[in-house]
């Protein structure tokens, strides 16, 4: 009699003897494996080389079709920009049926749109957008903040599509439509003690949450008081989601990622707390997510070039510099290959039949479309507003956009002059009983505390609201960090 | 013997279950396909278990935007949804109707947060729904909502058992999938598994020395565990090991210089060995750039501590001429970077 095992079982010589055809056969089996084993890990190192060989294939040959074109026709490295209106302006009325999964996320289709067609110098006339703006209200929750969709509960990131949205239309039905009071109930509403931010009540908690609850606080220039209460610790969260890489994750310990260091970052600049995270750390990992042959950004170390982080990565680029400038002066250059990023675009990106791609072989879609052509006009207006650095054929020079929002310098600068006013009778409206704010005193325009960015939107206010048309949104690094 | 036993039909079985989850996973392809159970289904309108149900169609408002062009089942799933909700119903029949409901658009956060309420409501099976999501991430590995609400009933279960597995599967597909190393490390966090996660580890980058997600996890792991200094020194060991094997690897050299800088006694023993290291490849004629990248790091560093003055210009010269190389040849789309690396080095040197 045998004893097998840990338990206090108990084994006959036939059950030993069964035993060991099992131990023998799995012998065999694992020897097996083991060897296919081997053959796997020799394929699949095999399949990472061919992966990354077949989208730098696919690149070289958009590059060498353009190497011969551009000699026939001199103006090949364009923006097709009626291909890209014409795409734009039919899929704001109506989407697909495969936009069936981006059900839940109307307001950004709504975004995307409007950002891409302000980058390309279009706008919709004033009745389609009042439609927007109708919509809008249709997606607006009555406890606050936006929904995915009519009928559906408040989220954040369509909260923040649904904001940028208005403040790029920029009327007083616009603004109107934002209803600041309620908004600020439902950003309290989401917020967890330790400063993070649930995407939804009952939701997931990332950077994105914090992200776009400060952007959409900050937009709508909410009050300082309002402004410290809601995001108390937040900078501290955010300081702990940068991972020993350099970029940011979703969360603490999670790998660092474009999208996710773009909110971190910008959070944290709106927040005018950068010093709380390793600076020069960030720039370097973001300069190292441009690919050297593709001239497009990687979202995360050794991953494939995608189109969508010319913005995520390229934004953060100018904003982290614009760190550096603060503390140790100023930084003139954009550090990046604006030109390489620029062609990558121009010639990989755009589809023949209007919309702009992740990289070649993919179909077009709203969200590429929309981070595409600001990444590129990142590119073009980073290092300086009076000499943009535009590839290609002049005419290729798109609108400049606000590296921390994400909308138009001019729409933030307006928006902000249109709060500012409820401020002023910000004392005399009852608080949300959720916010418990002292509304002892005319505090709200604290001046002395302002942090270089939010006095430069304040400037950037009272500019446009006296000036409109003359004024001249200077270029994104300088502006950010003036 | 008994250990082999043991560790054999281990073995078997952990073939045995991946090869079973493979078998499903190819056999759910094509019925996962939209078309598939259209065949059977009969419209909610058809069904008398929903005659009392007055569906609510979407209120677009008079003017719908981005208005998308959805199958007629979409929309009338989605319209009986709607009356549910507004009627507050939490029952088994409403239960069901989530889950067409989210076969249709598992991105529809609210239909799963209702989908919670009634769960609770009914104080349902929770691990019915473990097994329903097993094949909900299947489908779905990379959303965001069905990964939440497994989070949210694992918590509710309080019995994480079943995670390491769940998420080993979703990286078997893709190593690299987001969502599914988040869930690993919350899971890992909140119901201390760290145990054998390192082997895991291990593995994956046995696997694909160039998965991030794995360095990274490696990260997360012995930062648990703290980085003594026989830690940093097995790892230093471990990482440049792997740097020989590729060397243009920026995830081992990423993660090299994240252990350099995490070095809790911070006596700077290492860095000489890793210096010996580097200059061994630079001499042997290796070219990457995150190897100049990591050079001019370490020289600039011994720099600037350097009092000795011969020494120190030694040191600047071996930085200056790195960056220059760097800008001119090897890290050519980052020249302004090294330009601006060298600049600022010049600025530390006069300040010194």
């Amino acid at each position: 009699m045998l004893r097998i095992g840990a338990g206090s079982f108990v084994c006959t010589k036939k059950m030993y003897m069964q035993a060991r055809q099992v131990q023998k056969l799995s012998k065999v089996i694992w020897q097996n494996i083991r060897r296919q084993t081997v053959d796997c890990k020799e394929m699949l190192e095999r399949c990472v080389v061919k992966i990354r060989q077949k989208t730098e294939n696919s690149i070289e040959k958009c590059f060498s079709r353009f190497q011969q074109m551009q000699y026939l026709d001199p103006k090949v490295k364009k923006i097709h920009r009626e291909d890209h209106q014409r795409y734009l302006e039919s899929m704001l009325r109506r989407l697909p049926l495969h936009y069936e999964c981006l059900d839940s996320s109307r307001p950004w289709n709504v975004y995307w749109i409007l950002q891409a067609a302000h980058l390309l110098n279009f706008t919709f006339d004033d009745e389609t957008l009042e439609h927007v703006v109708e919509f809008l209200i249709k997606c607006r929750h009555p406890n606050g903040g936006f929904a995915g969709g009519p009928g559906q509960y408040p989220h954040l990131a369509p909260t923040y599509a649904a904001v940028n949205s208005l403040c790029l239309i920029g009327t007083s039905n616009a603004y109107r439509a934002i209803d600041r009071e309620s908004l600020m109930q439902f950003l309290f509403s989401v917020r967890e003690p330790d400063g993070s931010f649930r995407l939804h009540v009952d939701g997931e908690t990332d950077v994105r949450g914090a992200y776009c609850a400060i952007s959409c606080a900050k937009l709508t220039n909410m009050p300082e008081e309002v402004i410290k209460k809601l995001f108390d610790k937040t900078g501290d969260w955010i300081a702990r989601c940068q991972t020993y890489e350099g970029g940011f994750g979703g969360a603490p310990d999670l790998e660092a990622h474009g999208g996710y260091t773009f909110c971190g970052i910008a959070a944290l600049a709106l927040l005018d707390e950068g010093h709380k995270c390793d600076i020069e750390q960030l720039l370097k990992w973001n300069l190292q997510r441009q690919m050297p042959f593709e001239g497009g950004f990687q979202g995360r170390t050794n991953k494939l070039v995608d189109g969508c982080y010319s913005f995520w990565v390229g934004a953060t680029i100018p904003i982290t510099q614009a760190f550096i400038s603060q503390k140790s002066g100023s930084m003139k250059k954009s550090l990046f290959d604006t030109s390489a990023l620029q062609e990558y675009i121009l010639v990989c990106c755009q589809k023949a039949n209007g919309g702009l791609i992740d990289k070649p072989g993919k179909p077009q879609d709203l969200y590429h479309t929309c981070y595409t052509l600001s990444g590129v006009s990142i590119a073009q207006h980073s290092e300086s507003s009076l000499n943009p650095q535009v590839l290609g054929d002049p005419a290729n020079e798109l609108l400049p956009t606000h590296p921390l929002f994400n909308v138009p310098p001019r729409a933030v600068a307006r928006s902000l002059a249109h709060f500012e006013l409820l401020n002023d009778n910000f004392k005399d409206f009852r608080n949300p009983s959720s916010c418990q704010l002292d509304t002892g005193g005319n505090q709200y325009k604290n001046d002395c505390e302002k942090s270089s960015i939010e006095s430069y939107m304040e400037v950037e206010g009272v500019v446009s609201a006296t000036e409109e048309e003359e004024a001249q949104i200077s270029s994104v690094s300088s502006s950010i960090s003036n | 013997m008994e250990q082999s036993y043991e560790s054999a039909v281990g073995t078997i079985q952990r073939i045995l279950g991946l090869y079973f989850v493979k078998c499903l996973k190819g056999g759910k392809m094509s019925d996962s396909d939209s078309d598939d159970w259209s065949e059977e289904w009969i419209p909610y309108s058809e069904r008398n278990e929903w005659a009392d149900i007055v569906p609510i169609p979407q209120d677009d408002g008079e003017h719908p935007i981005v208005a998308i062009a959805y199958s007629p089942k979409f929309r009338e799933v989605f319209d009986y949804f709607r009356a549910v909700l507004a009627h507050r119903e939490k029952s088994q029949r409403a239960l069901e109707l989530t889950a067409d409901a989210l076969r249709l658009n598992p991105a529809n956060y609210t239909v799963w947060q209702y989908r919670r309420d009634i769960l609770r409501a009914l104080e349902s099976d929770l691990y019915e729904e473990l097994d329903y999501l097993d094949e909900v991430i299947r489908d779905n590995a990379k959303n965001y909502q069905v990964w939440h609400h497994r989070r949210v009933i694992v918590e509710m279960l309080n019995d994480s058992s079943k995670e390491l597995e769940l998420t080993e599967v979703a990286l078997e597909r893709d190593n690299k999938n987001y969502h599914a190393w988040q869930h690993r490390q919350w899971a890992i966090k909140t119901f201390d598994l760290f145990e054998n996660e390192l082997s895991f580890v291990d593995r994956l980058i046995a696997e694909d020395i160039r998965n991030n997600s794995a360095w990274n996890q490696r990260f997360f792991v012995l930062k648990h565990f703290g980085f003594t200094s026989d830690v940093v020194q097995r790892e230093i060991q471990y990482t440049m090991n792997r740097i020989r094997v590729v060397k243009n690897n920026e995830s081992a050299w990423n993660y090299l210089g994240g252990i350099l800088k995490y070095e809790d006694n911070g006596t700077g023993n290492c860095h000489q060995e890793v210096l010996s290291f580097c200059e061994e490849l630079y001499t042997s004629g290796v070219r990457s750039p995150y190897l100049l990248a990591f050079l001019i790091d370490l020289y600039r560093d011994q720099c600037l501590q350097q009092s000795n003055v011969t020494e120190s210009d030694v040191l600047s010269r071996k930085v200056f001429n790195l960056c220059n190389d760097m800008s001119k040849k090897y890290d050519i789309v980052r020249r302004k970077y090294w330009q601006y690396i060298a600049e600022q080095f010049k600025e530390n040197l006069a300040e010194k």
